[in-house]
């Protein structure tokens, strides 16, 4: 079984030295000319290179080694998010002992606590952090969803009270960046107007024209555009057309990278999904494209299908915090009665330092006692995110993706009857079928 | 030999009452020591607050000995029976001697609900009432290498009358008494139960029963169950409230069992002031065999443990560190004592001996006037990080500390972890506070070693080498 394989690999580190070797090797038979001059072209322009070291035959998945300021990710990546400048409950040495090449931060509330000023004084948030890996931080815009009952959207900016100290604050395009450009991260995200994904109507239309302004703006606004690379955000709703201007428009500016916005918020699936490889199909290949929160298995493997190198998602780690384990059938709930006799390991392939360690039992039972329960489990859930990503890479370098497609779904299902429709659905677009 | 096995071996006692030296042969092989005045390894249900084996490891000096309580393993007894091979394969400990203790020294412990044959203890679900049956099966289960004796120690509460306290160390020799019957007979299974109930078994019998059980063939063992207690140590706990009479009473009485050590009960941080500690301590340690260790229960402050070290006491529980971390702050206080006395009083450190932490930042207080009776208070040990003069202060938290918290992150990171919540700022004042303090007692040593108890004290105390208040 091919993720079971990969799985039993000794240990993250090794396994990214194993990933990078393949990596090499797959470059030398193929020498993808393409890949090597735009290498060159794209160095002189931005702090960025993407490097595509193979593709997959079948769909449009890529495997791309991403050079950013503090160091080489390999793509496909899920980004675990670290808000506050912290990744709940882990350090620094433990994000990076499982492999992690980058993470989030939310410039929403490091722009509220501790403040831009003091994390520039800090030198950055790498250094306020300790941080040596790379960073992406977002433009605060998304917190404009999630409280909107706070906030006012106008040409300006967004204007929202601080719900600390309830005074008026208006984020612009221009402050946010500015913001960003304190913080110093590796890949910065445009402001972008963003809407419900579940909203219709001429309001959509107006955001995805106020986004494209406001990607001016930001472009105009970045102080460090030779150290940080600045990210258009597409939008456009779950309307095609919408869609396809956006991307029209924004493809046409020179920007390092581009995410796919405005989905991931409670939409269809089936809207989800025909907006990402819509996306995809009009982004340009030779620069790196991020899905923005995206982050169950399932959806990252389809996405990856679609075309998609980059994810984020808040899931693994805040569903660890209350005991939810993830694995290659789905997930485990640790505190659940069923595990207080369970002695084996929540995966007993999974190679993180929880299940080499502790027992379904012992996690359990610690649950009562102390909160390190939560970051054995957050370290397996983001071990299991990274973990899985190397595999998915892993078998698009060898050519066999489609394969490990097939094998993933069967591990997760109990039976194909129980593969989500939208998921069979994309994959047969890309020429996957499923048994 | 059981219950003679471990051994405490002093290189030095000073003033015929500080004690300096080893304790040897922990452990089921014996091969494990703990140097003294030392700490134990204090955790919840076996990990140590806030952290996992990756974070725990990022401190080189861990204690041999790991401290787990009933309060959190009581009501997990049928998991552990079902698992048979103890707690510490259970939690996956590894390397360590595991001590188990009746309560959580950081967690109140309701009074009131203690009777002549069973105590309490207060786990996530709530109260689990122990008779001595109940308790030594849960031993059985746990397997540690030494426990504490069942005891009725609700005498910490001022104005515990004196017929309480008398009837505290009655039971608790009467418990110790059982434990030690039930002891035997899981030691020597198929031998016949001793008719006596005799709660006031004389020393020499009680050795003699001990030798016979050993005599037995090695190759018996090979037919027990696993979950018997072969080799397993028992602390008896010397009760007597604030008595000295009854402290003397229960001290000489428990030194006649075959214990191999001795916990020091009901002297707890605000159950009584240091003064009468000492005198209570003084006492008891006169009582006590010089070969065996004695572990004072509940107490963890820097002063109270210097004072108490003085008086006699070699081993102590490490949740003042907990403590500390979980009021969000960081352990401060100096204890660097240099020969030169220059550098001992106000000058700034130079360079640092690996093992030798340096508070040259001077965040804490005169030591004057303390609260000792609310435990969640701070001392004048630590500094408060949520204190907003920390935003911008771009320093470690002890300048020199070589810490993993120190050596990599900032007050100002600190702080912002803890106004925002974020669970990082317990892992990381976990590993300071952890790593100071296990200084702390290593720098004790020293100072007796080097007849400096009276120097250190003067450090910690801030006599004379009043912190230097460096704010900008």
């Amino acid at each position: 079984m091919v993720y079971g394989i990969v799985s039993r690999r000794p240990s993250p580190s090794h396994d990214q030295l194993n990933m990078a070797e393949d990596g090499e090797r797959v470059d030398g038979i193929n020498t993808s000319e393409s890949g090597m001059s735009l290498k060159k072209v794209l160095s002189g322009a931005s702090p960025l290179s993407l490097k595509i070291i193979a593709e997959c035959p079948v769909t449009k998945a890529r495997a791309c080694d991403l050079a950013l300021p503090h160091s080489t990710v390999s793509t496909p990546v899920f980004m675990p998010v670290g808000t506050q400048g912290t990744l709940k409950g882990i350090t620094v040495d433990q994000l990076e002992s499982l492999g992690c090449q980058i993470c989030l931060g939310n410039t929403y509330h490091l722009g509220m606590r501790p403040g831009p000023d003091l994390i520039e004084k800090a030198n950055g948030l790498h250094g306020f952090m300790n941080w040596k890996r790379n960073l992406l931080t977002d433009s605060g815009g998304f917190q404009m969803v999630s409280l909107v009952e706070l906030s006012k959207v106008t040409e300006e900016g967004v204007q929202f009270k601080s719900p600390y100290d309830g005074k008026e604050i208006l984020l612009t395009p221009e402050r946010s960046i500015d913001i960003q450009n304190s913080l110093g991260s590796d890949i910065m995200m445009q402001l972008d107007d963003v809407v419900s994904s579940t909203v219709k109507g001429p309001r959509v239309e107006e955001a995805m024209h106020r986004s494209i302004r406001w990607l001016d703006r930001c472009i105009k606004a970045n102080k460090n555009p030779n150290k940080q690379n600045l990210f258009a955000i597409i939008q456009g709703g779950l309307d095609a057309e919408l869609r396809k201007a956006c991307l029209d428009e924004m493809t046409k500016r020179d920007v390092p990278g581009f995410a796919i916005g405005g989905l991931s918020g409670g939409e269809e699936k089936d809207d989800f999904w025909r907006m990402v490889t819509l996306s995809t199909d009009h982004l340009p290949r030779e620069k790196p494209r991020y899905l923005m929160g995206v982050g169950y298995a399932v959806d990252l493997v389809v996405c990856v299908a679609l075309g998609c190198d980059m994810f984020d998602c808040v899931f693994p780690t805040r569903t660890a915090r209350f005991g939810s384990a993830l694995v290659p059938w789905g997930s485990l709930q640790v505190k659940q009665k069923q595990y207080a006799k369970d002695f084996q390991p929540i995966d007993p392939d999974c190679q993180c330092p929880t299940c080499k360690n502790h027992s379904r039992a012992f996690l359990h039972a610690l649950f009562k006692s102390d909160t390190a329960a939560m970051h054995h489990i957050t370290i397996h859930n983001i071990s299991y995110q990274l973990t899985l990503m190397r595999s998915v890479r892993q078998s698009i370098v060898e050519g066999r993706f489609p394969e490990f497609i097939r094998t993933f779904m069967k591990r997760m299902f109990p039976s194909r009857e129980q593969y989500p429709g939208w998921a069979v659905e994309a994959l047969a677009s890309v020429n996957v079928v499923l048994e | 030999m059981a219950g003679t096995r471990m051994k405490l071996e002093l290189s030095h006692v000073v003033q015929g009452r500080s004690r300096l030296g080893v304790l040897k042969g922990l452990g089921k092989t014996g091969q494990h020591s703990l140097e003294v005045p030392g700490c134990l390894l204090y955790t919840h249900f076996g990990s140590v607050p806030h952290l996992t084996q990756d974070t725990l490891h990022y401190l080189n000096k861990l204690p041999s000995v790991t401290q787990v309580t009933l309060s959190n393993i009581a009501e997990h007894q049928d998991v552990l029976e079902e698992f048979k091979r103890g707690f510490r394969k259970f939690a996956g400990l590894h390397d360590t001697v595991l001590y188990c203790s009746l309560h959580d020294p950081a967690a109140a412990c309701p009074t009131g609900y203690t009777t002549n044959k069973t105590v309490s203890v207060w786990g996530s679900g709530g109260r689990l009432e122990l008779t001595v049956a109940k308790f030594m099966a849960l031993q059985k289960t746990v397997q540690p290498d030494f426990y504490q004796s069942m005891a009725d120690g609700e005498t910490w509460q001022t104005n515990a009358s004196r017929k309480r306290v008398r009837k505290s160390v009655d039971r608790t020799l009467a418990h110790l008494d059982e434990c030690l019957l039930v002891q035997q007979k899981s030691q020597q299974p198929q031998a016949v139960a001793q008719p006596g109930k005799t709660p006031k078994i004389d020393c020499m019998a009680a050795n003699q029963m001990f030798l016979c059980t050993m005599q037995a063939p090695p190759a018996q063992s090979t037919d027990r169950a696993p979950q018997e207690l072969d080799g397993v140590e028992m602390f008896g706990v010397v009760e007597g409230g604030d008595i000295l009479e009854e402290r003397i009473r229960s001290a000489r009485e428990t030194a006649k069992r075959p214990v191999a050590g001795f916990c020091l009960d009901g002297l707890q941080t605000g159950s009584m002031d240091q003064a009468l500690r000492t005198q209570m301590i003084t006492a008891v340690a006169k009582e006590l065999p010089e070969e065996k260790p004695r572990l004072l229960q509940g107490v963890g402050r820097p002063d109270e443990v210097l004072a108490c070290v003085e008086a006699g006491v070699d081993l102590f529980e490490s949740f003042f560190p907990f403590q500390v971390t979980e009021r969000g702050c960081a352990l401060c206080f100096r204890f660097d004592i240099s020969p030169d006395p220059e550098r001992a009083g106000r000058a700034p450190p130079t360079v640092l001996g690996p093992n030798e932490e340096e508070h040259a930042a001077g965040e804490t207080q005169q030591n004057g006037d303390l609260d000792c009776d609310d435990q969640t208070q701070m001392t004048c040990f630590e500094m408060n990080l949520k204190d907003k003069r920390f935003q911008d202060d771009f320093r470690p938290l002890m300048e020199g500390c070589g810490c993993y918290c120190c050596k990599n992150h900032q007050r100002a990171y600190l702080h912002h972890l803890l106004v925002t919540n974020e669970l990082l700022a317990g892992v990381l004042l976990m590993i300071h506070n952890t790593s100071h303090y296990q200084s702390f007692f290593g720098a004790l040593r020293e100072a007796l070693a080097n007849d400096k108890l009276d120097l250190l004290k003067k450090r910690v105390l801030g006599d004379g080498g009043r912190p230097t208040e460096r704010r900008e």
